[in-house]
């Protein structure tokens, strides 16, 4: 199942040279930009490990499709999204944030239902990719 | 916040279509050079840096080759001719004062406009900012400055700091190395100046076999003759808005004429700072003179009296700073 999480969710997969536009368009409107990881896909999970600090000085595309890059070959198996932070009062907040890797396989969700006192119900999503160790979620068998 | 189904970002994805989609030209097209020259307005650049820089003939010839290539790649590359980009990576080695990194400036004004470079901006550094004071403080460093100088211009100066050939374990190496790896793998990215003081820089490079054999351009900055030096002390005295009387126009040629044999000169720096003594000079002898009514003449004018206070006129004083 695929996530779907940030902007641009439901479109395909973007090309380095698409997210280079958007990161254009970021550093244009003075936000800097910054790279995050992780392997657990719970949509509950809103604190992804950071890749690094947020690159504040940088005026290139370039180099923060370096430090993606870099991330995609330190964590080739897992989820890598890029934010864009708007620090102007007011806003003080995520402007744009999207996925720019996943991993090859996303295995999805089940519903778990919990029986709780007076026959009441209680529901939980829980990914099936994080049955498996902190950084092995997403290896391919066998690996 | 993000929300998908608003995509409020997605115009600017468009932008860089349409040159994807100009036709190739097919092989028995003529292409005028000189209107794809007018076109980038190389000629601006390159005439500015002829009028604002005084000598460095050689400097300049090699810049208007580079210009050339750039011109002419950009040229093939329209026919559908694709080669590797060309490398770009330069140092400049020269005497202190010559006009290393106005250059520098020059030279990522004039690469953004041939489109080399996507940003032209210059970061500016030394050993200071590329490398750590403690082990694995120097990569992130070094990585940092990297990024910030993508898309333009990566000047160092002073380069040959960065190695300490005394000192085995110091950690300019380390610099050294990433930055071999990114002259490397982001030549699209950035451009790399290494700035140094001849001699030096020579050392440096023998030192670092990888480093030269990366760097294809090597500019060497020759010191200014007595003309260009006179020429320069006119352009920067009229910048500042002053003018020299005639007869301060001999004595300013006969002090820079002292001025060259004398240690530490530092050819364009030194007249730089004569200029600001004089004007130091002028000030404090027109405050002093006593007489109340001053024209704009005499504000704008310096006269022999304020250059020949210079220490330089001393007879057989090596001294002078």
């Amino acid at each position: 199942m695929r996530i779907t999480q940030g902007t641009f969710s439901y479109l395909p997969d973007f090309t380095d040279e698409e997210i280079s536009a958007q990161i254009q368009y970021a550093m244009d409107n003075g936000w800097p930009l910054s790279v995050e990881y992780t392997d657990d896909p719970h949509p509950r999970n809103i604190y992804w490990e950071m890749w690094g600090l947020p690159m504040f000085d940088t005026v290139d595309p370039a180099a923060v499709l370096y430090e993606i890059n870099a991330c995609r070959k330190a964590f080739p198996h897992h989820y890598v999204k890029i934010n864009a932070y708007d620090a102007r009062l007011g806003w003080q907040t995520t402007r744009l944030s999207f996925i720019v890797q996943r991993p090859p396989d996303e295995p999805g969700f089940r519903l778990d239902r919990q029986e709780g006192p007076d026959r009441q119900i209680r529901y939980t999503t829980h990914p099936y990719a994080t049955e498996r160790p902190v950084g092995h979620r997403y290896e391919a068998n066998g690996s | 916040m993000a929300r998908p189904g608003r995509p409020s970002a997605v115009p600017s994805d468009a932008e860089d279509k349409p040159d994807e989609v100009e036709d190739k030209l097919p092989p028995d097209a003529t292409v005028d050079l000189a209107e794809v020259r007018r076109e980038t307005g190389i000629d601006t650049v390159l005439d500015a840096l002829d009028r604002e820089l005084v000598g460095l003939a050689p400097v300049k010839a090699r810049i208007r080759q580079i210009a050339s290539l750039l011109l002419v790649e950009r040229t093939r590359n329209r026919f559908g001719v694709s080669s590797a980009r060309p490398n770009l990576h330069m140092s400049f080695t020269g005497s202190p004062g010559t006009g290393k990194t106005t250059v520098g400036i020059r030279m990522a004004e004039l690469l953004k406009q041939l489109g080399y470079l996507r940003r032209g901006h210059l970061v500016s550094v030394t050993r200071d900012d590329l490398v750590g004071q403690y082990v694995g403080h120097t990569a992130p460093k070094t990585k940092e400055v990297v990024k910030r100088a993508m898309g333009g211009v990566l000047f160092i100066d002073e380069a040959y700091y960065l190695f300490r050939a005394e000192n085995e374990r110091d950690y300019g190496q380390e610099s050294i190395e990433i930055l071999l790896q990114v002259m490397e793998n982001n030549r699209d990215d950035l451009v790399v100046i290494l700035a140094g003081y001849a001699d030096r820089m020579d050392e440096f490079f023998r030192s670092n076999p990888g480093m030269s054999s990366r760097i294809a351009h090597h500019l060497v900055f020759p010191d200014y003759t007595l003309d260009e030096l006179e020429q320069i002390g006119q352009l920067m005295i009229g910048d500042l808005g002053y003018t020299f009387s005639p007869e301060a126009q001999t004595t300013f040629r006969d002090y820079l004429r002292r001025r060259i044999d004398q240690p530490r000169f530092s050819n364009a720096r030194s007249v730089r700072n004569a200029i600001e003594r004089a004007r130091l000079r002028q000030a404090s002898r027109l405050v002093e003179q006593g007489s109340a009514a001053v024209g704009l003449a005499e504000l704008q004018r310096i006269e022999p009296a304020d250059l020949l206070a210079s220490r330089v006129f001393e007879e057989g004083d090596d001294q002078a700073q």
